[in-house]
């Protein structure tokens, strides 16, 4: 049917059934037709549009070459000369999510096409890209694909359409920060002491325009003197001894592990690991310095470059673990780093 | 993680692949590293060059907790 809308779907390399992390460096590539969630979505798209392609590309060569990557993929996506774009979903995976985010922007910028894609809300992406496409607010796992999946279906549909959007409460997509001009029954000087009132009583009241939350924290000062201080190491790499003792999760970590290193000049396969299940491990495990340099600093301790590697070093997973969860470990152990006179640390991520 | 030490008040300085996160996230003094796998190592490298090469991104972090910033700074090669 020549008047199906044509719908471009971007996945990473697992929904797209390329494969794990193992596969996570491919650069991208297309298929005709539809993929994985893609495939699924031909039902939701009854006759109205289609899925024509599918642009595939491993998460971890998308977020070591995030501009070159969108660059590659919008290059995919024009040529299946696409309506609309879905991107995702990516729920709570910080690479996937970036790339579903910097492709929206890719096309919004070069295509000028609408694009929707799905994500938890803490995923980093969100917050960067929300203003190139519509969000649909998922679950932080992939257990939630059954309910994204039709939300997206149905927002794309009213895009391609022209139908008239609700707001993005009403839609389920997370707001992109756009002003609409609209006209309401209620002057605002009532509609404002109304909210006020409410907020007096200690009823619920929602804001017409809520601020937007900047958490940010000023930096502190430089270490005056790097040959006399105490250096701590940090990380989100789930760097733990051998075995992970403490059992901390390959996904959605719920502790974290403070480890003594005071007998080691470097870390090697035979007495660390990495408990991280988001990144291919193969290079982690063959040489844990490669994601805490605990070789290095030890070198500079002897040297005294630095005045001292702290005996221990704190580790979780940052794999899908929530925001609230990494605030209450860094908020305890940064106590602990403070009162074991650390001067400062280094933090490592994967 | 890198917000809460900071606001604990110790100068923290984040060592990672993705920059945009970082920043998005809010650290304030950032060295970007060299793949996501493998932040501080290039498994292509034969090892003491590898461990140079980590030397020097170590250098760069510590030069970056000496340096004094007022906003968010990212501490390009």
């Amino acid at each position: 049917m020549a008047d199906k809308k044509r719908v471009v779907w971007y996945l990473n390399q697992f929904f797209g059934q390329i494969g794990g992390e193992d596969k996570a460096d491919i650069p991208p590539q297309k298929r005709d037709g539809g993929i994985g969630p893609a495939a699924g979505a031909k039902n939701l798209l009854k006759d109205k549009a289609e899925v024509v392609g599918t642009v595939i590309c491993g998460d971890t060569y998308f977020g070591e070459n995030v501009e070159k990557a969108a660059q590659e993929v919008v290059a995919m996506i024009a040529s299946f000369e696409p309506d609309i774009v879905i991107a995702g979903p990516a729920f709570n995976a910080g690479r996937y999510g970036v790339a579903c985010g910097a492709v929206a922007e890719a096309v919004s910028d070069n295509l000028n096409i609408p694009v929707v894609s799905g994500m938890y809300p803490e995923n980093p992406g969100a917050d960067m890209y929300k203003r190139y496409a519509y969000m649909i607010e998922t679950t932080n796992s992939a257990a939630g694909m059954r309910k994204a999946l039709p939300q997206m279906v149905k927002l794309a549909l009213k895009l391609i359409t022209g139908e008239k959007l609700g707001t993005p409460k009403e839609e389920g997509y997370i707001p992109r920060g756009i002003r609409k001009n609209l006209f309401v029954e209620e002057r605002g000087a009532k509609r404002a002491v109304d909210m006020l009132l409410k907020k007096l009583n200690g009823q619920v009241f929602e804001t017409e325009y809520p601020m937007p939350n900047f958490d940010r924290v000023s930096p502190n000062p430089a270490v005056k003197d790097i040959s006399n201080a105490k250096i701590a190491i940090v990380t989100s790499g789930g760097i733990v001894p051998k075995g992970n003792p403490d059992k901390i999760e390959a996904s959605s970590a719920s502790k974290y592990g403070k480890y003594d290193i005071a007998d080691f000049d470097d870390l090697t396969s035979a007495d660390h690991e990495t408990a991280h299940g988001g990144y291919d491990p193969t290079y982690a495990d063959q040489d844990p310095d490669r994601v805490i340099p605990v070789d290095v600093l030890r070198d500079m301790e002897n040297e005294g470059v630095i005045g001292e590697l702290h005996r221990y070093f704190y580790s979780t997973v940052g794999n899908g673990t929530s925001v609230a969860n990494s605030k209450i470990f860094a908020s305890k152990f940064a106590q602990d780093l403070i009162d074991d006179h650390v001067d400062a640390v280094i933090l490592t991520s994967t | 993680m890198v917000k809460e030490i900071e606001r604990a008040g110790l100068p923290v300085v984040h060592m990672c692949t993705v920059v945009p996160i970082s920043v998005t996230v809010g650290a304030n003094r950032i060295i970007p590293t060299i793949a996501i796998p493998h932040p501080l190592g290039d498994p292509k490298l034969p090892a003491d060059q590898e461990k140079k090469q980590r030397r020097q991104l170590v250098e760069k972090a510590l030069k970056a907790l000496e340096t004094e910033v007022n906003d968010q700074t990212v501490f390009e090669s």
